[in-house]
């Protein structure tokens, strides 16, 4: 199903926001991950934990004033972050796309979704004219809108979120990119249209061999559509590990807090919620400590002593110095 | 169910907006139909939840049961009280009984007021004595506040910390019903298991009864003793909870419980999953017949599209579970199947992959 050789490689990313007068913010801390073709990967973690900034940093589309990025984002060996602007320019467009929360912030408000699609196909598959047009209609149709060639001269606001959104995966796949990045894509859509715009990912992912990095904070995405998942806490990895290990042996205390915390509609009614106590905003800065000990049950001294490190085991990436064993995880 | 059980009871409601056009006169031109004839009983202490897609007005009708917005027909009874004939001082007085929760608890709180001012704002309005700094004080401490956050002002907390002072505002008065619109999603994950816990304990405590609005079924499985399913301004199938999520009987109950992700992985490879095409239609033109025909995958040649079903019971199902769709039976025995094209199989790549 997937290759061995990485297409997005990214080594050690951190970034730090600096305002005038104000603190220093480091949003990333060290983050690293790999996505081969065929593959998707998730980032999870609770708002604020780094997840948009990852991508964006990924992307190139931080603004370069205030900010500072470290690190590496190798993509098919080329590092973007070192790369001149116009040839990230011709990758983004060529190779990498994304998709965000709100679509409305990609579409452009003023111009009819049919020629914001043809012209994508027109940079990207060559297509002109009527050739174009009627494969904008079948792009939009293949994305489930209804009424296609009506729905081409329409503007953004006249679509509901669910069909901007299916609109913007339109012109992704238009694109026909080897790595599609989607931050939170039905995050402001309701269940039965996040079904649909996840089956079209699924559909992506296996019939063009596309890498997909999807970023959310629904295990129960994550739990049907992701291969590796990265639980991120406070701008760092905590834990990595295949979908079906994590699911099953969640080894991080914040991981199993997740899990526990989450309402299952298969779960028998008046099954108790373990919520995990305080809030994301209840941090230790990493280098005095580990960033979740304040909320953190299995906590012990030495996690307030300084930062732990992320080891490596059994194909799992942990950065816990007490983690959960077998029996705590099944009252996690 | 005897009328001693209900405490609030909704019949035939109906909340439409009208659509205006024109300049210098408007004219009327049509309107939205956002709750479009609900009956709905709600028993004294128990937990009522109220699913449905964005849109499809459940927010009116909670709105519409505290009076926030005029009905245009229907009536709302409150223990045994129509509240449509108070007025004045009646009106008032029942208010302290009916109190809301919102999902966005810092656009709901003055950012100018601290907490001990927004806590006993209420107590004020009412005209209630005695000392209203002790009341605070009881009040934060019942939502796992501590005292000194009666001197901090809304921006000073967490999303989840505004959460706890909207409910203890919303308690503040001891009234004996909430309503609770989305309370929960605006929060992160963490923070939502501790905010249903709070109303939880706080419903065994107090003896309070919950309608709570919710677009999350996992949720409202978890805190409902009832759940009412709503499309398009109507209610299609109502039920114990317990029922409901074992043998939903409406064709939009069955493809929203199946649009439901569980973080499992062995139950996400092994479901089926029912797709619907589309979006809600407009409430301000709602399909005729059937409102769910024209999205429905079991959608029949034959009544859908003209005959309006209504709520009724079904053969071999508790009389308290109800459902308006004319092929139910035909459905739940399988003689009538999804369209295939709405069916999705398994994951075939995951599930025949162990080590994927
Ligand atoms: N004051 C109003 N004037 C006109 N239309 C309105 C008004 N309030 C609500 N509506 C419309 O009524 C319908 C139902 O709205 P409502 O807010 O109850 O939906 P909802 O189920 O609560 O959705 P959400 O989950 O998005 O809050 C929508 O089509 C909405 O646009
Ligand atoms: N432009 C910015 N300036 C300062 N801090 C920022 C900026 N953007 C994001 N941050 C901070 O970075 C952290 C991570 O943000 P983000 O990646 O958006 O989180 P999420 O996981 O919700 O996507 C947060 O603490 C946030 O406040
Ligand atoms: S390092 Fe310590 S505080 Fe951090 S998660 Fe592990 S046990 Fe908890
Ligand atoms: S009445 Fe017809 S269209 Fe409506 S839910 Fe039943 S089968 Fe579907
Ligand atoms: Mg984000
Ligand atoms: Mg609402």
């Amino acid at each position: 199903m997937t290759s061995t050789e990485p297409l997005l490689d990214v080594r050690d990313l951190s970034v730090t926001f600096t305002r005038k007068g104000g603190p220093t913010v480091r949003a990333v801390d060290g983050v690293s991950f790999t996505v081969r073709p065929g593959e998707t990967v998730s980032l999870v973690g609770e708002s604020g934990s780094g997840k948009s900034v990852t991508s964006l940093a990924v992307m190139g589309l931080l603004p370069r004033r205030g900010v500072q990025v470290g690190g590496q984002v190798l993509f098919d060996g080329d590092d973007l972050l070192t790369l001149p602007r116009d040839r990230l320019r011709d990758i983004r467009g060529r190779d990498i796309a994304m998709v965000f929360q709100d679509p409305m912030s990609s579409l452009n408000p003023v111009v009819p979704i049919g020629v914001q699609v043809t012209e994508v196909l027109e940079r990207h598959q060559d297509l002109h004219g009527e050739k174009a047009r009627a494969a904008a209609a079948d792009l939009l149709a293949r994305v489930g809108i209804p009424d296609p060639t009506r729905r081409l001269k329409e503007y953004p606001h006249q679509l509901s979120g669910g069909m901007r959104q299916r609109a913007l995966i339109a012109m992704a796949l238009a694109c026909q990119p080897r790595l599609l990045i989607a931050d939170e894509p039905t995050t402001a859509l309701d269940v039965t249209i996040q079904a649909q715009i996840i089956e079209l990912l699924k559909e992506l992912v296996q019939d063009t061999g596309a890498a997909l990095v999807l970023i959310t904070h629904d295990l129960g995405i994550v739990a049907g559509l992701c291969d590796t998942v990265h639980v991120m806490y406070s701008g760092r990895v905590v834990e990595s590990a295949g979908r079906r290990e994590l699911f099953a042996r969640p080894r991080h205390p914040y991981t199993g807090g997740l899990l526990g915390s989450v309402p299952r509609l298969d779960a028998p009614r008046g099954a108790p919620l373990h919520p995990i106590p305080g809030s994301p905003t209840d941090v230790l800065r990493w280098d005095r400590g580990c960033a979740f000990a304040p909320r953190c049950q299995n906590r012990v001294d030495a996690c307030t002593e300084g930062p732990p490190p992320l080891e490596s085991y059994a194909g799992r990436s942990l950065r816990c110095l007490n983690p959960l064993t077998e029996s705590e995880e099944v009252s996690a | 169910m005897s009328d001693d059980d209900v405490l609030l009871s909704v019949r035939g409601l109906e909340v439409h907006f009208p659509i205006r056009s024109g300049i210098l006169i408007e004219r009327q031109i049509g309107s939205v139909k956002a709750v479009d004839g609900v009956d709905l009983d709600i028993p004294r202490g128990a937990t009522v939840g109220l699913v449905g897609e964005s849109g499809c007005g459940k927010s009116t009708l909670g709105r519409a049961i505290l009076r926030l917005v005029e009905p245009t027909a229907g009536t709302v009874t409150f223990d045994g009280t129509d509240l449509h004939n108070l007025a004045g001082e009646d009106l008032r007085r029942m208010r302290r009984q009916l109190q809301m929760v919102f999902q966005d608890p810092m656009a709901s709180l003055n950012p100018r007021q601290n907490v001990q001012s927004v806590l006993s704002e209420p107590l004020r309005a009412h005209g209630i004595g005695g000392d209203h700094a002790a009341r605070v004080r009881e009040l934060l401490d019942v939502v796992g506040l501590p005292a000194s956050a009666a001197n901090r002002y809304p921006h000073e907390f967490s999303g989840g910390q505004r959460q706890r002072i909207g409910i203890a505002r919303a308690i503040a008065l001891e009234p004996q019903l909430i309503v609770a619109d989305e309370p929960v999603s605006a929060l992160d994950v963490s923070i939502q298991a501790q905010v249903v816990n709070l109303l939880e304990e706080l419903q065994d405590r107090l003896g309070l009864t919950y309608l709570v609005i919710a677009h999350d079924l996992a949720v409202v499985r978890h805190i409902a003793d009832v759940v009412a399913v709503m499309y398009l301004g109507g209610l299609v199938e109502q039920a114990p909870s317990d029922d409901l999520y074992a043998t939903p009987l409406h064709p939009y109950t069955k493809a929203l419980m199946s649009a439901v992700p569980i973080p499992d992985p062995e139950v996400e490879d092994t479901r089926q999953r029912i797709l619907l095409q589309g979006d809600l239609p407009s409430p301000a033109d709602p399909p005729a017949g059937c409102r769910f025909h024209t999205r429905c995958p079991f959608r029949q040649p034959t009544r859908c599209a003209d005959e309006r079903p209504a709520l009724r019971t079904v053969p071999g199902h508790p009389e308290a579970h109800t459902v308006a769709c004319h092929w139910a039976e035909e459905i739940e025995a399988g003689r009538i199947r999804p369209d295939a094209a709405a069916v999705v199989a398994p994951n075939p790549q995951h599930a025949s992959d162990p080590a994927a």
